[in-house]
């Protein structure tokens, strides 16, 4: 499968070029794994032309495929451990974990006996990144692909040890038997040198044979986290590192005028680069960083920039004209039209943007909490004029992404500063960094305009998407007269991509615009989507979770509402009903939320069920109080005390999770899509509970000059 | 100036410019203490100073005067985890685990001051703590599988 990245997946663009340029140098891309069994996953795209030199055993592992032919790699060492590579990374979406059971699962090996190593350029084979929802669809079947050829070449090499038939023997546990005699992988793998590729074509057990796969694993490196042994990046460190800082604009789009760096340079051990408009200091310690940085003198050349008073008009554009659409609402018995604007937010990962850099003569390691270490190395290479060849990145398991994680800001800022200082430099962005320099979730207006006829059925549908994403904007309800377009205007605030991109945005606009549009046909909210939709996944969520919600079968008291969602992105099919109370002069209370869930064949019961409860969760943020104010070039509250994100006190006192599993249908992502349904749900019930439609992202009424304060009547 | 962390005596440089988390985390590489504002917004640097929880961002090293400090890496004994390390384990009450190492030190000064906490008692004691992946609801039920499983221990 193609994966086609949609306007913002790709990444916002770099934040800093640097005017100095460096020799080029050559070296060896891949180590060598050693001895054993090796099976490498052809893509299927290369499939087809490799198919006449693959799949030989033999003494074939010398030369390992060029890095894009190849999905993943996996390696069987001679005492029986497995070892498999994929340039996919841990973002705390548990993919080690799940991962880990496909080869399990296929091998016939022990999830113990399983190691994997993510996100290294050097040691994985090309990925284009940890984004998508891609991890599950893509790389589990690559490695359940490796895995079962790796289990055949095992039981091939018993066979022949043993002069017995292959199809008489199985391998489970670890181990190769016929049920006479037995021999453990490692035995088996030692004094071999077996490569194979395979490509697409392999069998793999269907899911209704899975005996790892399909069962609620723990994380598999758990007790490293709960210990505090695992190193994210931000706590990596290296003999003779520096910390390092860098110089900030005033504003946005600042030029630096001019430098006076005197007083930094005498501190102790304190250097000063400059490089174009980048400035930044090394220090031995945090704190002498921090005072250097705070040390220095700089003038800024400042340039207009908007402010959020006027966002929502500056990103939209003229639109022509609809007679199609015209027509029908003149025609209809119920007719609609509304604007959703929906702000800037912010990721927030707790873990905000880490890197250390290494320069060994020309040549560049860094360690970087980023989604794409591909990428990030090709945003290296490019930034410093060397061939990729030159540069390896390496992605520890990250303090979260959710999309925000995609650059290579601070690889670009360490490496620039340890090319400077001679050592290696390790810069962690303050909070402050990450919420005025990391890129935003972008803002948007949507326009929609629909019409019912008098059986309540859809006649037409009009949606405008004025810069925040196309992603999960085109109806899925039955509606034959429809005009569904994005609008690709220029964004005041640097912009990338979010948790389902664009998927929460449209589907908030989409979902919303349909209950109100059923409350004004008179029609249940529930019902109204089910007689527009000819999906039968859709349609099983939206009844899966308002059977657990039972909705419809009780009334709401005063000051109370239901609200349900339904939406599908990304392989995945979700519904959320949401309960609510709202008093006047106070924040609404989300009191129970109730969310369907289907991806397919369910890899991992339990971690697929804290995913979705998470995405839930960050979900009310973004529904109720998360924004970014901004003015003149400047971020206005960037601090946790000022922008509030989703706390224990938010949490819902009752939800449910319906996961739907369906063992005959692919695996997809999880990820994403379980957090679009949040809102609308929750926009449907603060209606039936005040009356009002609350039609902006967020919904609660902001403060003058920041985000809803915490515990604040806001509403 | 002698810091006592996790039951050892070490001698670091506290200027007084230095915070608890810069020295814990610069000097004695203890990272499990984590970074997350540097404002006392998050809970991610939370340790115990003498029992009770503290942000390691907001206290300066020098201020300590000997009080016993706690971190994520001392918790366990003898290779044995505190049963709230067990409950996060068992509960999965993480994701990508960054917010983990604050909200399991919030949670053991919790129950040594509460005994099988409420629900509500649990979110007041852990509100100043974020965990953006959201796994708010199994930390809650981690604190009270812990607070079940210490009290049945009393008995």
């Amino acid at each position: 499968m193609t994966f086609e990245p949609e306007r913002y997946e790709l990444t916002a663009k770099p934040l800093h070029a640097f005017e100095s340029n460096w020799e080029p140098d050559r070296r060896d891309f891949f180590k060598n794994l050693g001895g054993g069994i090796v099976v490498a996953v052809l893509l299927s795209n290369s499939a087809r032309a490799q198919e006449s030199g693959g799949g030989r055993g033999g003494r074939g592992f010398r030369q390992p495929p060029a890095p894009q032919e190849v999905g993943a790699w996996l390696h069987i060492d001679t005492n029986g451990g497995v070892t498999a590579f994929t340039g996919k990374g841990e973002v705390g979406q548990n993919a080690r974990t799940s991962l880990s059971m496909a080869v399990a699962e296929e091998l016939g090996a022990p999830l113990s006996s399983v190691e994997l190593v993510m996100g290294d350029t050097d040691r994985t084979p090309f990925d284009f990144g940890t984004v998508g929802s891609r991890t599950t669809p893509d790389m589990v079947p690559q490695l359940r692909r490796a895995a079962a050829a790796a289990r055949q070449a095992l039981i091939e090499v018993a066979a022949a040890k043993w002069s017995v038939p292959a199809s008489e023997l199985q391998a489970e546990n670890g181990v190769v038997t016929d049920g006479k005699q037995s021999a453990a992988f490692g035995e088996l793998a030692r004094d071999q040198q077996i490569y194979k590729r395979v490509a697409s074509e392999s069998g793999v057990r269907p899911a209704t044979q899975w005996t790892v796969m399909g069962k609620s694993t723990p994380k598999v490196n758990g007790r490293a986290i709960v210990t505090g042994q695992h190193q994210y990046t931000f706590d990596m460190r290296l003999p003779g590192m520096l910390y390092g800082r860098v110089l900030r604009p005033e504003t946005f789009g600042a030029i630096l005028a001019s430098l006076d760096a005197s007083t930094a340079k005498q501190m102790a051990g304190v250097s000063v680069v400059r490089d174009g408009d980048f400035a930044g200091v090394t220090a031995p310690t945090t704190s002498a960083a921090a005072s250097a940085l705070a040390a220095l003198r700089a003038e800024w050349k400042n340039t207009p920039q908007t402010s959020a008073r006027t966002l929502f008009t500056d990103i939209k554009e003229p639109v022509s004209a609809s007679p199609a659409i015209d027509k029908a609402l003149a025609e209809a018995h119920h007719k609609l039209q509304r604007t959703y604007p929906v702000a800037y937010i912010a990721h927030t990962p707790l873990e905000p943007r880490a890197a250390l850099a290494r320069w060994d003569g020309d040549k560049l390691t860094v360690w970087t909490g980023t989604q794409r270490p591909f990428g990030v190395r090709t945003e290296l290479a490019q930034a410093f004029r060397i061939p990729e060849e030159n540069v390896r990145v390496i992605m520890p398991d990250t303090g979260s992404g959710y999309g925000g994680k995609h650059t290579g800001d601070a690889a670009l800022e360490a490496a620039r500063l340890a090319k400077s200082a001679g050592q290696p430099v390790k810069v962690t962005w303050t909070r402050q960094e990450e919420f005025t320099w990391a890129y935003f979730r972008p803002a948007g207006v949507i326009d929609v305009r629909s019409a019912v006829d008098s059986k309540g059925k859809l006649t037409a549908w009009e949606f405008h998407n004025f810069n925040s994403g196309n992603s999960g904007m085109n109806t899925y309800y039955d509606v034959a007269n429809k005009r569904v377009e994005f609008h690709n205007t220029k964004s005041p605030l640097r912009q990338g991509s979010y948790r389902g991109l664009a998927a929460t945005a449209n589907h908030f606009a989409r979902e919303a615009h349909m209950s109100e549009l059923a409350a004004q046909a008179g029609i249940d909210p529930f019902e109204f989507r089910m007689k527009n939709l000819s999906d039968a996944r859709l349609k099983a969520v939206l009844q899966a979770a308002a059977d657990k919600f039972g909705w419809g079968k009780k009334h709401a008291a005063a000051g109370m509402g239901f609200g349900i969602a339904a939406g599908f992105e990304k392989g995945g099919y979700v519904a959320t009903c949401a309960e609510v109370s709202v008093q006047p002069g106070r924040e609404p209370r989300i009191l129970r939320l109730t969310e369907a869930f289907e991806c397919g064949a369910i890899v991992n019961p339990g971690h697929l069920h804290t995913q979705v409860e998470g995405a839930m969760i960050m979900g009310l943020g973004g529904a109720l109080f998360e924004a970014i104010d901004f003015a003149d070039g400047k971020i206005l509250n960037p601090h946790l005390a000022r922008y509030r994100v989703p706390r224990f006190r938010d949490v819902p006192p009752q939800i449910d999770v319906v996961l739907v599993d369906r063992k005959d249908l692919p695996s997809a992502g999880a990820g994403e899509t379980p957090i679009v349904g949040v809102a609308p749900a929750i926009a449907g019930a603060i209606h039936m509970a005040t009356g009002e439609w609350r039609r902006s992202l967020p919904m609660m009424v902001l403060s003058a000059g920041g985000s809803a304060q915490s515990g604040g009547a806001a509403f | 100036m002698e810091l006592l962390v996790n039951g050892a005596r070490h001698q670091v440089d506290a200027s007084p410019d230095r915070t608890l988390l810069t020295v814990l985390r610069d000097e004695l590489d203890l990272t499990g203490t984590k970074y997350g504002c540097g404002e006392g917004q998050c809970g991610a640097c939370t340790v115990l100073i003498a029992g009770l929880p503290a942000r390691a961002c907001q206290t300066r090293a020098a201020a300590i005067n000997g009080k016993a400090i706690t971190t994520i890496e001392g918790l366990a004994k003898n290779g044995r985890l505190h049963p709230l390390q067990e409950a996060f384990l068992d509960q999965q009450a993480m994701q990508c685990g960054y917010c983990t190492p604050g909200m399991i030190l919030s949670g053991v000064a919790l129950l040594a001051k509460t005994a099988n906490p409420s629900r509500e008692e649990i979110i007041g004691a852990m509100q100043g703590n974020v965990c953006r992946c959201g796994t708010y609801p199994r930390i809650i039920a981690a604190i009270e599988a812990a607070g079940r499983r210490m009290k049945g221990a009393a008995a």
